[in-house]
Parts: C-alpha cells; structure tokens; sequence
C-alpha cells in the first residue's frame, strides 16, 4: 500500500477474497472493473445462505421454504427500490442484465408504440448494448436511429442533441456514464430537454451503478437499466426500472409462467406489475445477492466511493498521461473511473498481455463500443477502469507496468 | 518477464515495426479479409497463384506486434510454394503456437514459438494464415477468429 492509501481502502480490500489472489505469481491488480466488478463476502454468502437455507420456486407453494424463497425475493426487490428511489416496488423489474433490459424496452415499448418514420435517438458513445437492439427495431418497424455527436473529449454536444429532438422523436436512449470513455452525460438536462415534448428517455445505466448516485425520481427518467455484476452483486441478474404509468401500457416481452393470472387456451390474462414481465423461474439467487451487494455499497455510501475513485482516478490519469507516447481516450471535464488510452509503441493488445505477466488486469479491445473506435480512429484501446477497493498503489503500478511495456518494446 | 522475451522477440519488433510485403498487390488473383473481432485485428491478404504455385504475397491491416509480425514472416515464407504446402505449413505453424508440435522445419516461423506460453494470443497469431487459407480457397465472406 502507498502511504497515501487511506485505512478505509485497505479495510474494505479485505471484503473481497480474490483481491487476495496472485496471477504469474504477483499480486492481482484488477484494473477491469467497468468489465465486472469482483464480489465481497457478503454477496458471496448471501448467495450460498439462500441455497442452503432458502431454496424453493417463488410465488408458487404455500410450503414454507417457498414462502421464505418469496419474501428473500422480494426483499431484495425493495432493496432495488431503495438504492435507485423508486417510486414502488412494482416498478422494479428483474431480468438478466441491462441488455435484456434494453431489449425488452425495445421489443415491447418500441414494437408496440413505434411506427415507421420515427426516431430514436442515442448518441455516438454507445455500448453496443444500446445501439444493436434499436437497429433491431428499426429493421422490424421501419424506425429510425439518429445519433448525438461527441466532441474531442467525448462529450455530448447538447445543442446537436437540442436539434435532433424533433416532432418524429419518440425516444431518447443513453449511457448515463460511457464504459469506453467514463464520461459522465448531462442526463438531467438531456431529460429535461426530452420531456419539453413528452418524449421518455431511457438510460444505460449499466456503468453508472457503481460510481455516481443514481435517484430515477429526482433524474425523472422513464427507464433505468442495470446489471447486478457490475455493481459487486453477481452475473446474471439486472434491473429494469420503469415509470408505472409506461409499463402498465406495454405489452409482456416474453410469455410463459409466473407472468399470468389466468390462462386457458381462448384466453390469458396477464399479471400485475411486475410479474408481466418476470416470465418463468426467476435467478432468486441472484437478486438475493444483488440485495447483499447494495446494502454493502449502501453502508460504505455513495459519496464516500464517488470521492475515493475520483482520488485514485486523478492520481492514475496524471501519472498516465505523462508517460511519453501515451494519448489519452476520453478526458471529458465530468468522468467517473476510467481510463482509456493508446501507446504510440505498442497496440491495446500487447499493452494487456504485457501488464497481465506483471498481474496487472485491464482491458484491451473495442470494449463492445465500435462506433467509439472509429470516432477517434484507433483499432482498440487499453482501458483501466477503478473500483472501491482499488488504490493510489495500484495507479501507481499500472504507470510503472507501462513503463516496463516501453522499455520491452524499445529493447 | 523471461517469458514476455521469448514472445516479443526482436525479430518480432522488426516485423511489427517494418512489415515485409505490405500493401495491395496489383496483379493479386486471390484475396481474403480476417477479422479477430475480440481485439478488433484486421488483416488482408493477398495471393498471386499461378501454374499451381504461389507467385506473390501480399498483406496489409491493422493489429497488435503478434499478428503483424505473424503476417509479415507468412508472407515471406510462402512465396514459391504450392497451395497445398502452404496449407501443410499453417498446420505446422497452427501445431506450434498452440504447443502441440515442435518448431523443426519452421524457420523463420520459429520465432512465434514463445506464443504457446501466451493462449489468449493464438489467435493473434493465427490470423493472417487463416485468412491466406480462404483467400486460396476463394472465400467470399470476411473470415474471423470466432
């Protein structure tokens, strides 16, 4: 540890067992965060606590396990509803990840309102994730994608924004925070503009979760999406929020069990919010260990982590960008802990595999956002992206791993 | 870090650094694109056969200092020869980098041989080859390492 490495850091490191662990027998740095986030303990044993003491299908026997199935389920959902300030449980829909999430805004709100000549727009610094399901859309409706342009910083130039807000709008989906960039959008005027003409607006918030507050009634946004996993809790399990007035107009996404009232083979009637759109066998595990993972990150606090990132991002950035030959990828005035860059000497790729022999873990690719690579014209970038746990040490490692990337590649 | 010299070999620096046989290759009567969509690695090649044998070879594309170099030595080391010594030497070469087969008769190839400690970069390795292969076999679509 550095010595300006505060007790709190050191403390809450001792929380996730595989930050323990070595990789070619040096100390794991895990620096790809915005990829997955690594789990405490106490997701961990939420998860297993449920499968030893708990397991049953929900919403189904009166036989006890079941019931207590149901309530761990169902708590968990309010604990969704607490950390984002849902105005209702209801509202809070368990899926998959954010891309469902996504999908099943696009298929049962897009498919069902949308008509051929109107407009989604999303902005040029999306994840794949919210780029291929409108297109998905526009080719089964006719719908067309318009795109918000960056600048150099990788910013949202609102006043393009303003201009693309037309009488055919009638959707506004975006990042709340860039995975490729860590740019922190203007969501809250971005809203407000929107709803000027009653257009909803959806936000990935798939890299925001973890690092900014999130609050969907201040924000007023329609809908909100997330991923469990990326947010400490485990894979396979995410969030759709939605405004109860817009869900309760959208047709299920996926049929099936647990999502009826009724059904007989003239006729279904559907459930209530929001089981409509929670067909089949729900991941309870899952959302158990998603609770677990909030009310971990709920007792440290929001602000706390925002302003210990922000120190270990600053410190990582200037280090970084003073190691000659490196250009810096997204250096917006507003950003939460990423860092993406290129090497004059060395590809993203050969910057990961050389970093990795040291233990030191980023990403290297497109970070499934193509558009963004081609806006800056570079084939890939290597990202470092920060966490809770992670420290002004490790900043200092990475810089120090990049300089040995230098020295190998200059023989 | 023994390991990363063994990959990143000088030659493999001068490879990267000044690819051999770079750019489109004006009486080209084969071609093929790669892509690794994982990392984003490009590659094009080009083939000259004529009278069952390959009379030139060309690549160019973007990528990281393996797949470049990878490339580059490819297309030095296959000028001359039959398809189907060509094709036989990618097995070889394929049998080297994922460490089941010895580098013997490879030549120059042998330097990528540091490549089998590193499995997460086969396919950075692997690229311009597979795409040679379906440039020879005529291959419409774009081939990938997925």
């Amino acid at each position: 540890m550095n010595m300006r490495d505060t007790q709190d850091v050191v403390r809450w490191r001792t929380d996730f067992p595989i930050l323990e662990s070595h990789v070619h027998e040096r100390p794991l740095v895990y620096l790809d965060n915005a990829a997955t986030t690594q789990k405490p303990y106490d997701v961990i044993e939420a998860e297993a606590r449920y499968y030893r003491h708990d397991n049953a299908n929900v919403h189904r026997g009166v036989h006890t396990l079941s019931q207590r199935a149901t309530e761990d389920y169902e708590a968990a959902r309010g604990k969704v509803q607490r950390f984002i300030n849902a105005a209702s449980p209801s509202e809070i829909i368990f899926l998959r990840g954010t891309t469902e999430a996504i999908n099943l805004v696009a298929q049962s709100y897009g498919r069902s309102r949308l008509r051929e000549g109107d407009e989604i727009v999303i902005s040029a610094m999306e994840h794949h994730s919210n780029i291929v399901p409108w297109q998905m859309l526009c080719q089964q409706t006719g719908v067309r994608l318009k795109v918000i342009p960056i600048n150099d910083a990788g910013e949202i130039q609102l006043d393009a924004y303003q201009r693309l807000l037309g009488p055919r709008t009638r959707l506004v989906a975006v990042s709340h925070v860039s995975n490729a960039l860590g740019t922190v959008n203007p969501v809250q005027t971005m809203i407000e503009l929107a709803h000027e003409i009653d257009v909803p607006v959806l936000l990935d918030g798939a890299q925001a979760i973890a690092h900014v507050p999130v609050d969907v009634q201040a924000l007023d946004c329609d809908f909100y999406a997330f991923s469990g996993h990326k947010i400490y809790g485990p894979m396979g399990i995410g969030v759709l929020y939605g405004k109860t007035e817009l869900l309760n107009t959208m047709p299920p996404y996926q049929g099936g069990g647990d999502m009826i009232r009724s059904v007989t083979f003239e006729h279904t009637e559907y459930n209530v919010l929001p089981f409509k759109f929670e067909a089949g066998t729900p991941n309870v595990a899952g959302a158990v260990g998603l609770g677990a993972a909030l009310d971990y990150v709920g007792n440290i606090g929001m602000e706390t982590i925002m302003a210990h990132e922000q120190n270990v991002l600053e410190h990582a950035t200037s280090l970084v960008s003073s190691i000659p030959g490196i250009r810096l990828i997204g250096t917006a005035r507003e950003k939460t802990g990423i860092l993406s860059f290129v090497m004059h000497e060395a590809h993203a790729h050969d910057v990961g595999t050389i970093l990795d022999r040291q233990g030191i873990a980023i990403r290297s690719g497109h970070h499934c956002a193509m558009p963004i690579m081609d806006r800056y014209g570079v084939p890939a970038t290597a990202r470092a992206s920060f966490a809770l746990y992670n420290t002004r040490f490790e900043a200092e490692l990475l810089a120090a791993g990049l300089e040995k990337v230098i020295e190998l590649f200059n023989g | 870090m023994d390991d990363l010299r063994d990959l990143y070999q000088q030659v493999i620096f001068d490879h990267y650094r000044k690819p051999r046989n770079y750019g489109p290759l004006p009486h080209a009567n084969r071609q093929a694109q790669g892509f690794n969509p994982l990392c984003g690695d490009k590659v094009t090649v080009y083939l000259d056969v004529e009278s069952g044998a390959i009379r030139d070879v060309h690549f160019e594309g973007s990528g990281c200092a393996i797949c470049t170099a990878s490339a580059s030595l490819m297309t030095e080391t296959l000028k001359g020869r039959t398809p189907d010594e060509a094709e036989q030497l990618m097995e070889h070469f394929h049998a080297m980098v994922t460490g089941q087969g010895t580098n013997e008769g490879l030549g120059k190839l042998e330097v990528l041989a540091g490549v089998r400690e590193f499995p997460q970069r086969i396919k950075c390795a692997t690229l311009a080859w597979h795409t040679m292969k379906a440039a020879l076999e005529n291959a419409a679509q774009p081939v990938t390492t997925e």
